[in-house]
């Protein structure tokens, strides 16, 4: 079941465009990570789903219905430019964001309730917020943001600004809302987080849409076959298909060395060749991560 | 809907739980008790007696000088030297010296005190000297003071309006106090109140949480709830003043046991340089008070709706408060424009051209308006220009939206009038 579908989604602004036809889906409870590198057009593209503005073209499904202004109490949405009122008090701003999203006030109470009891901050009910440290606003804001119970919750940046510690209890409850039946989107370009949390992402640069899909299958093919070989005494001279990229000594007195295969073998072929030829302590395929994906295509993108 | 009345009831709640605004509350009355109080009980008082030295060496004036509360002469003869010595020793408030003169020229008469006098005791002065050099002019002519005294005319202009229904008295000058009263009071709430529309929004784009409101609601129902909520505020603080004055002067007058409206009513009784305030309060109670005050309460919140938009659109296009300046121009000019015409022309000539342009034009009316409805503004014209007001909040309220919708989510843009325009054709 796809949560969220985009078609061919198209904004301009007087002076540029700022999302060029963008199309991708998500599926229920998948982590799905938005990455661009600063003014892609992520920010709009949220907007956009969260009703805050309006796509020229292009058509946006929330469960296969077309978006409309009923869809504001399925989404939550922690923007990129975030804070609270910091004259009210804790409690009542909780329960003031959940009603404007359409919770009845009794309904509003017991969650917030529960959200402070646990993230331990219940005696924060009758504190102002411009009492609060920093990294305990954090937590109400996170808490404002999901005190709805979202299907579909949206991120902009959440880690940026976050103490590690937040940042942790941000991404268990991340994963904790995944398994509690959320699809969640975030966009970021902290891309350790990626690794760690998406299941599945799309890349935009310059308003396009340059990649998208499963996190592995992106990986996989990206790989450029590259293997990584820890191993005692020289290789020598590869045979015809095997490449030597580089080779070096480690601090063990070990060689490391990076073997590319170019004939389409396997790594039990390259591994039995090797087999022979060297002692092998370690033996791995070069995988990508997805920082190297983002800037080779973002570099790409701009070189055109 | 539902949302809205949720965020009128928040921006009413934060304002009215405020400090100032208690503070504000309690010392209003105060301040509106004192203006109505005070005159009436400096009248009741008194003032100091002043006591005048008279050296008349001539001796045409040893009658002429009468005492009253407010000054006590005596006639004194001796060493004028050492009378000045006893104005410098504040024996004496003042010294009067008059020589030898003649009536037809009379000259060098001469008063000393320690510091400047006041304009008062001059003129009592003076008025009492001339007096007594008609009276003996009088007398060497062969006029008899009595022939005089049938001469003399004193006609006081009743005013009286033709209406529908028949003649009504009219009060020029209550109508004017009326007027100024209920100008000022629009002026002032319009101004005070526009700009917390205006911080309030500034506050939530400074907080950086008005993007988190509108994933919740639509940029325009956040601009309507600020106004609303903020008008509702401004409703509550006139109706406890109204009521703790009312309380305040009730008590006061029970307490002390003086008739404020009798003092009111007979504005005599009140020393004559506070006595404008008692006229005027006495005299609105014959005008038409139902059709001022609806017109007072409709052009108040009129004007504020009309006004408060504008503050929130240049609210929004600003970071803080100090980059506000430039926009405000255009807001302040036409409200202090709409002052300056009510206080200058339209209170010479009510129903003059001027006067019926600015109370139509939304920008100066709710002021303009209300200086005039005291003065019996045609009908037909009141309700002209309640209907152009009418247009012109809805057409500000329309045109700050669109600049809102965009500026709320603009940070650290240098804006000016070209970008305002450019946010304003965007499409949403």
């Amino acid at each position: 079941m796809e949560v969220l579908t985009i078609n061919n989604v198209s904004k301009s602004y007087s002076n540029h465009q700022a999302l060029k036809s963008i199309s991708f889906s998500i599926s229920n409870q998948r982590i799905f990570g938005l990455l661009g590198p600063n003014g892609a057009g992520k920010t709009t593209l949220l907007r956009i789903i969260t009703q805050i503005i309006d796509a020229d073209e292009g058509e946006i499904l929330i469960n296969g219905e077309p978006l409309k202004n009923d869809h504001i109490k399925d989404i939550g949405y922690l923007p990129e430019e975030r804070g609270l009122y910091k004259k009210m008090k804790v409690g009542e701003q909780l329960l003031y964001l959940a009603m404007l999203k359409g919770m009845s006030k009794a309904e509003a109470k017991k969650e917030a309730a529960e959200w402070m009891k646990k993230f331990e901050i219940t005696d924060w009910w009758n504190k102002k917020l411009e009492d609060l440290s920093k990294g305990m606003s954090q937590k109400i804001q996170f808490i404002s943001t999901i005190i709805h119970r979202p299907k579909l919750l949206i991120l902009d940046e959440p880690f940026s600004g976050f103490d590690p510690i937040n940042t942790n209890l941000i991404k268990d409850e991340i994963l904790e809302l995944r398994e509690n039946g959320s699809t969640i989107i975030f966009s970021t370009h902290n891309m350790e987080s990626v690794e760690e949390l998406c299941d599945d992402i799309a890349l935009i640069n310059k308003s396009e849409k340059i990649l998208s899909g499963s996190k592995t299958d992106i990986k996989t093919s990206y790989k450029s076959n590259l293997f990584r070989l820890v191993h005692s005494g020289e290789l020598g001279e590869l045979k015809e298909g095997f490449e030597l990229k580089e080779s070096e000594k480690n601090l063990d007195g070990l060689n490391l060395s990076l073997i590319q295969v170019n004939n389409g073998a396997g790594p039990n072929d390259l591994l039995k060749y090797l087999i022979d030829r060297t002692e092998i302590h370690a033996f791995e395929e070069k995988i990508p991560s997805m920082n190297d994906i983002f800037i080779a295509n973002v570099k790409a993108g701009n070189d055109e | 809907m539902n949302k809205i009345l949720l965020i009128i009831s928040r921006e009413y709640l934060s304002r009215v739980r405020k400090k100032s605004f208690i503070i504000m509350t309690f010392l209003g009355p105060v301040l509106i008790s004192g203006i109505w109080l005070v005159p009436i009980w400096l009248a009741e008082r008194g003032v100091e007696e002043k006591k005048i030295q008279v050296y008349d060496e001539s001796g045409l004036f040893l009658n002429s000088f009468n005492n009253s509360n407010k000054f006590n002469f005596e006639i004194i003869t001796g060493d004028v030297e050492e009378k000045k010595q006893e104005v410098r020793d504040e024996v004496y408030d003042a010294l009067l010296v008059i020589p030898k003169i003649d009536i037809y020229d009379p000259k060098n008469i001469e008063l000393f005190t320690q510091s400047s006098p006041g304009m008062d005791l001059v003129q009592s002065v003076e008025r009492m000297i001339e007096d007594q050099i008609v009276a003996l002019k009088m007398e060497e002519s062969g006029i008899d003071k009595k022939d005089l005294d049938k001469i003399k005319t004193d006609i006081s202009l009743g005013t009286i309006n033709l209406t529908e229904t028949g003649e009504q008295e009219s009060n020029t000058g209550a109508s004017m106090g009326a007027g100024l009263l209920f100008t000022f009071m629009i002026y002032m709430f319009i101004f005070v109140y526009g700009v917390q529309v205006m911080r309030g929004v500034i506050e939530e784009k400074s907080n950086k949480i008005v993007e988190v409101i509108i994933s919740s609601v639509k940029p325009f129902q956040l601009m309507l709830g600020k106004i609303s909520g903020v008008a509702a505020v401004v409703i509550t603080q006139l109706l406890l003043w109204i009521g703790l004055s009312a309380l305040i002067l009730l008590v006061v007058t029970t307490m002390t046991g003086f008739d404020i409206e009798a003092a009111q009513m007979n504005p005599e009784s009140v020393a004559q340089g506070n006595a404008m305030v008692g006229k005027i309060a006495g005299s609105i109670l014959k005008l038409e008070i139902s059709k001022i005050l609806g017109s007072f309460v409709f052009y108040f919140l009129g004007g504020y709706l009309f006004y408060a938009a504008l503050f929130a659109a240049v609210g929004s296009a600003v970071d803080s408060d100090s980059d506000t300046q430039q926009f405000m121009l255009p807001i302040t000019i036409p409200l202090i424009l709409g002052l300056v015409i009510s206080t200058s022309v339209v209170i010479n000539d009510p129903h003059g051209s001027i006067a019926f342009w600015a109370s139509m034009i939304p920008f100066t009316s709710p002021i303009v308006m209300m200086m005039r409805v005291p003065f019996d503004v045609p009908l037909w014209e009141l309700l002209l220009s309640m209907f152009f007001l009418i247009i012109g909040f809805v057409g500000t309220t329309w045109i700050a939206g669109r600049i809102y919708r965009v500026g709320i989510l603009m940070h650290g843009t240098k804006v000016n009038y070209k970008v305002l325009g450019k946010w304003f054709f965007m499409k949403s």
